[in-house]
Formats: structure tokens, sequence, C-alpha cells
């Protein structure tokens, strides 16, 4: 196709490109916005525009396969008295039963447990294949309160209190009819085959000093053992940070526009909320001026997918990050061995975003039973604890490159940006100088 | 009987005890004094203890009750029986905002008026409130019953799912997709003994039915909530 137009000489417009066409003949077709899963998928400044100084004669590099470099955080240790300790900084990031089949968060459980990282559930509730395979399971506390069971709440190892996901700050979650099977909808409460949606607002707090209360709440509940998370999307992360640690949040999660979702809406996807780049900065900023960097740890997600990132963010001040995209295409999400199946369904494999419509050939975004039976727990663990395992071994590289011994000690300064707009939101020098724009003379 | 007194003992003492209650020589009986409005109060609980709280209680009292009885001789702050599994909760004067949002099952009782929000996203509890209720109450209700023996505020049962709600007196409006149903027999006989259950003393037949049209179910366009006035002009 492509070459036929150039052939012809016929120019496209920048504006109104064919994606662009598309979607307003669709919309006029349909007269519905368009619902889609996966993640933004605009280009935006990430990661990629980060590069690390390595050690040379002003730094001293560790060897880089032998001497130690530790990996392991504490999350939590504020106020609960049996804080996470995970053996890697790289933790699943909360999905639901619902959005996901059965075996997919079996996988996801199987997968971090060998590891010793933690796995999180999502609106719907806590399955028991779910807390059967996490070895530490983080239990999602939303608006909601779909499947919320304070049994539930006992046996998780932390709470994490949503307020937003990366995806859609200021939006609820969507689940369509096709997938809300019976036993979904049991767990849910609600009748089987409509198009759920989520609330977007707590129903018993408003606003900051509510939550402080409704965190006492959830400590007096679980005897004050249980850190509790609080989880935004990126938007005003600055100020957001700021009240989620008055509210008394063990730690901070931090959700990137680039962060996965199941079923929302295209706009919503690529026009809300800021990228993860530009928020990291912002939270470490809130946290030191509070005294409490470190001393309330930072999780960020959104667009991870390498040992890179995990170093870039931990050097900008992260201790730890979340995946979930990336897990589950770790666990075969996107995978080519089901191309043919992808074209049937209009897409194909490396572009499936249609999470909502439940025919995911992997067998991942699915409640269909034959689906949701190709993908197999035991060895799509395997795969995701193979791939959490380079991630680890990646960013060590990197770090021991810097001279750290602990993926903790990587520091901003350990960075440069590529382009302006990557220095000015993560704050540190454009490559080969000592600008850093917004922030030091030009 | 256990007691406790709030001016002696911190809301954790409290509730750590509550929680264990075999550690307290096995009492089931506890009378809670001097609350002053503390937050946090009896949540949590998992026993089949009575639990009498002599006073006013502030936020989340009896949070997420399973089994327990917890009567308040006096009014509550926001989310009182919050997340109810199981259990009887009994307010004897008048409860702020949010009482018994998303509750799965047992009884709260409200003996006066309840605030806005009353029932919101109830997944199964069952909410008997001798006065009135505030705006936008049972908003999102999925299951369960809401029996108002006064009046209630505006958006009543907005975006309702299958939560099924009884009105004595006036509703100021009806919320999306929530409308009036027939009363019938069956209807009847079951807020009978609600009423009877929250020992509430009216006559069935002085109610009304509400509940969802179910015509917000599905996604289309019709549903989005476009109105004509809503046009450039």
């Amino acid at each position: 196709m492509s070459d036929r137009t150039e052939d012809w000489g016929l120019r496209e417009s920048a504006t109104f490109d064919r994606r662009t066409i598309h979607e307003i003949q669709r919309a006029a077709d349909t007269g519905i916005y368009d619902i889609r899963g996966f993640g933004a998928k605009r280009h935006l400044p990430h990661f990629d525009d980060l590069l690390f100084l390595g050690a040379s004669m002003s730094r001293y590099p560790l060897e880089g396969y032998r001497e130690k470099c530790a990996t392991d955080v504490v999350l939590g240790d504020r106020y609960a008295s049996r804080p996470l300790h995970l053996d890697i900084p790289v933790t699943i990031a909360g999905m639901s039963f619902g959005a996901l089949s059965a075996n997919a968060k079996d996988a996801l459980g199987r997968g971090a447990s060998a590891v010793g990282t933690s796995t999180t559930t999502g609106d719907g509730g806590m399955t028991d294949e779910e807390r059967g395979q996490s070895r530490t399971l983080v239990y999602q506390y939303l608006p909601s309160r779909y499947g919320m069971n304070p049994d539930h709440l006992r046996m998780a190892d932390a709470i994490e209190v949503v307020l937003g996901q990366g995806a859609k700050p200021g939006g609820g979650g969507m689940l369509m009819g096709q997938k809300i099977s019976d036993r979904v909808a049991e767990m849910r409460t609600l009748p089987a085959g409509i198009d759920q949606r989520s609330a977007c607002r707590h129903p018993d707090w408003t606003g900051p000093d509510d939550l402080a209360i409704k965190i006492e709440e959830l400590r007096e509940i679980t005897d004050w053992k249980t850190p509790v998370y609080i989880k935004v999307g990126a938007s005003r992360t600055y100020y957001d940070v700021k009240l989620a640690v008055k509210s008394g949040a063990d730690v901070v999660v931090l959700d990137g526009m680039q962060g996965g979702t199941a079923a929302t809406q295209e706009v919503f996807i690529e026009h809300v909320g800021i990228p993860i780049l530009a928020a990291i900065p912002q939270a470490v900023q809130a946290l030191q001026e509070m005294g409490m960097h470190r001393r309330v740890q930072l999780i960020v997600s959104g667009g991870i997918r390498s040992g890179a990132d995990v170093a870039k963010a931990m050097a900008l001040g992260a201790d730890a990050v979340g995946i979930g995209t990336a897990a589950l295409i770790a666990l075969g999400c996107n995978h080519p061995r089901w191309s043919e199946d992808y074209q049937r369904i209009g897409s194909e494999a490396g572009f499936y975003d249609d999470y909502q419509a439940g025919q995911d050939p992997a067998g991942i975004s699915t409640q269909d039973p034959e689906l949701a039976a190709r993908l197999d727990p035991e060895q799509a663990g395997r795969r995701l604890a193979n791939y959490l395992r380079v991630m680890t071994l990646e960013a060590q590289t990197i770090a021991r490159a810097c001279g750290k011994s602990h993926l903790h000690n990587l520091e901003p300064q350990d960075l440069v940006a590529l382009n302006m707009e990557a220095a000015a939101m993560a704050r540190v020098p454009l490559a080969g100088t000592e600008w850093v724009p917004g922030s030091t003379p030009g | 009987m256990k007691k406790l007194s709030l001016a002696e003992h911190s809301v954790r003492e409290l509730n750590s005890a509550l929680h264990d209650p075999q550690a307290m020589d096995g009492g089931t009986e506890w009378y809670v004094s001097d609350p002053d409005g503390r937050h946090a109060l009896a949540c949590g609980l998992n026993d089949e203890l009575q639990v009498t709280i002599d006073g006013h209680a502030g936020y989340y009292c009896a949070g997420m009750n399973q089994h327990a009885t917890v009567v308040v001789n006096g009014t509550v702050g926001v989310g009182v029986a919050e997340n109810m599994m199981s259990g009887l909760v009994r307010v004897r004067g008048n409860a702020s905002q949010s009482a018994g949002a998303t509750g799965h099952g047992g009884l709260l009782v409200i003996e006066g008026n309840a605030s806005a929000r009353c029932g919101i996203s109830m997944k199964g509890i069952d909410i008997v409130v001798g006065g009135d209720v505030g705006h936008m109450s049972a908003f999102m209700g999925q299951a369960g019953r809401l029996v108002v023996c006064g009046d209630a505020g505006e958006a009543f049962g907005d975006s309702i799912y299958e939560a099924r709600l009884y009105v004595r007196g006036q509703v100021e409006s009806l919320g999306a997709d929530c409308i009036e149903k027939p009363m019938r027999d069956e209807h009847r006989e079951e807020l009978r003994g609600l009423l009877a259950h929250a020992g509430m003393d009216f006559d069935p037949s002085e109610f009304r039915r509400y509940g969802s049209a179910r015509e917000l179910y599905n996604f289309h366009v019709d549903n989005a909530g476009i109105e004509q006035g809503d046009s450039h002009e």
C-alpha cells in the first residue's frame, strides 16, 4: 500500500493520516467512542531518552558479574509491623481477575514468587489461584470494592488503596459484558453479561483528611501489621504524593500514562495523564521536601520494559518498579504463535490491544474457557520468572558499570538526557552539557 | 460483660481485644463507654460478639463487621458498617454519609436519619432507616435491600443495579435508570420481615418500591448521557 501511494506521488496528511481518518469514519459509523486495552501508543518522552554515564576515570566501576550488586528492597516499614522484603525491585502491578483469566493470574503469581517479588490483585477481588501461587500478594482496595472481603484483607501481605491508574487518572474501570462470566459476576455481585463500570471515586471518603481516617480503619482491621500503599495515576504528582504521605501511606505507587489497562476509552488512554518520566522527579521532590524519601517507598510503573528502564527509574529516585503490560507479554500476550488467530479477529501479533473483547488468542485477557485453557500457568510462570531475572541482571549490569553495589545507590547524577524534553522532565542535564532545562540557566 | 472506657484505653487496645476475644477470657459481651466520636471503633470484628458503644462514634464504626452485633447509643460518623459482611449494627441516633457503603451482608439499622449516599454500592446488605436518607442514596446499588421509613433525597438509586429499595415517604427525585416498580404481595412480605427484624413498627402497604430499569446495563450511544440541550447553539 505504502509503495503504491509513494509511486503515485500521493501525499498523506500529517494531521489527517490514515489512522485518524479511520477513527473519524469509525466514530461516524458507530456513534460511540472506541474502547480498548493496552496502554498509550503515541510517542512520549520516556526512559529511552536517558543514558547512563558509565564509570571511567572519575568513577570506579564494579566487576560485571561477580562483585556484589544487591537488588533487595523493603517496602512499607513506616508504620506496618510486617513490611515486605522483596528480593528484586520489580513487582507485578495490579490486574484483575475478570480482566485476566484465572490461569493468567495463576501464572503471574508463579512467576513473581519464583524470583521473590510480589504480585497484586485488581478490581474484582482475590482468587484462590492467585493467593495460592503468590508468596507475596498485594490486595487492591478500589473504589468499586468489588469482591472486597475483610478475610482477604487479613490474608494480604500489603493493601494498595487505589485512587487512580496511569492509563486513566480520573476514570473508573470497565469490564465489558463478554468478559462477565458467571464466576466474575458472582465475585463482583453483578448480573452476568452486563457492561460493568467501576466507580471512579471511593464510596466512603473524599479528600486526604478522610483518607487518613480510612487508612486508620484499615490498619485497625489488620492490627497495624500490613503495609498500606496508595496508588495514584500520574497527573498532579507533586501534590498527590504530598497528600498521600500526609494521609499515612507506607508506600506510594505512581503509575504513568504509559501504564496498561484492560478496557478504557482510547481518548482517555492517549490524552489524560503525564509520562512516568515527568512524574518521578515530582514525586521524589515531594518526598524529599517532607523528609520522607526512602522512608515512604516509591514504586513507579507505566512503560517499564527492561532492566535499563528499571535502573533509570531507580536512579531518578524510585525504590521499586511495577510492570503490567510487560508481564503479560512475557506470559505470551501478542506472541507470533497466535498470528493467524490475531488476524482472524482483525489484529496481528504485536498490535493486539482489544483486551476488552475477551477474545484473546493467547488466553490471557479472556474469560472464554477454551481460550483461557491455551495458557499453561506453569509454563507461562516460568517465562515471567525468566523475564524478571533478565531485567534484574540488566539493571545490575548498569549499576555495576556506574560503580554501585546496590541498585538503590543509582542516582540522578548517573544520568543524562538525549533531548531537551527528557532533560526538563527528568531534571537531568542534556548529554554533553550541564544544562537542565527549566532548572538552570541555558 | 467486659467493660472498657475509651477515656482510659486507646482505640487500638479496644480493637485488639475485640479481634482476639479468647485472649480476654472468652467474653462475648462488651460495653464501651466514652467513645467521644473516636474513629474506627469495633471495626473488623470477626466473632459473634455483642458490643454496645455508649455514646457517639466517629468514622467507620463497625466497619467490615462479620458475625458481631454492634449497638451504638448515639450518632455515628461517615461509613458506619461499611463493607459489612454479616451480623447486625444498630445506631440509635443519626448516621452521617455513606452508611452501609458497599456492604455485602448483615443488617444495618439506623433509627434516626441517614445522610447522603446511604447504601452506596451496596452488595447484599440490608439497611433499614427509621427516618430520612440524603441524596444519592443507593448509588450504584448492586444487591440487598434499603428500606427508608421517611423521605429520600434527590437522585435516589442513581445508576442502580439489582438492589431493591422501599420508601415510605417522598422521593425528591430518582437517579439515572432508577424507576418505581409495582409493589406485589411478595414485596410486602419481604418488607414486613425486614421491618420486624429491624424493630420498626410500620405498615408495609405504606411503602413504594424502586429498582433498576436495567437500561444502562450495556454501553451504547443512547446511554452516553448526551441530551439535546447539550448541543451547541
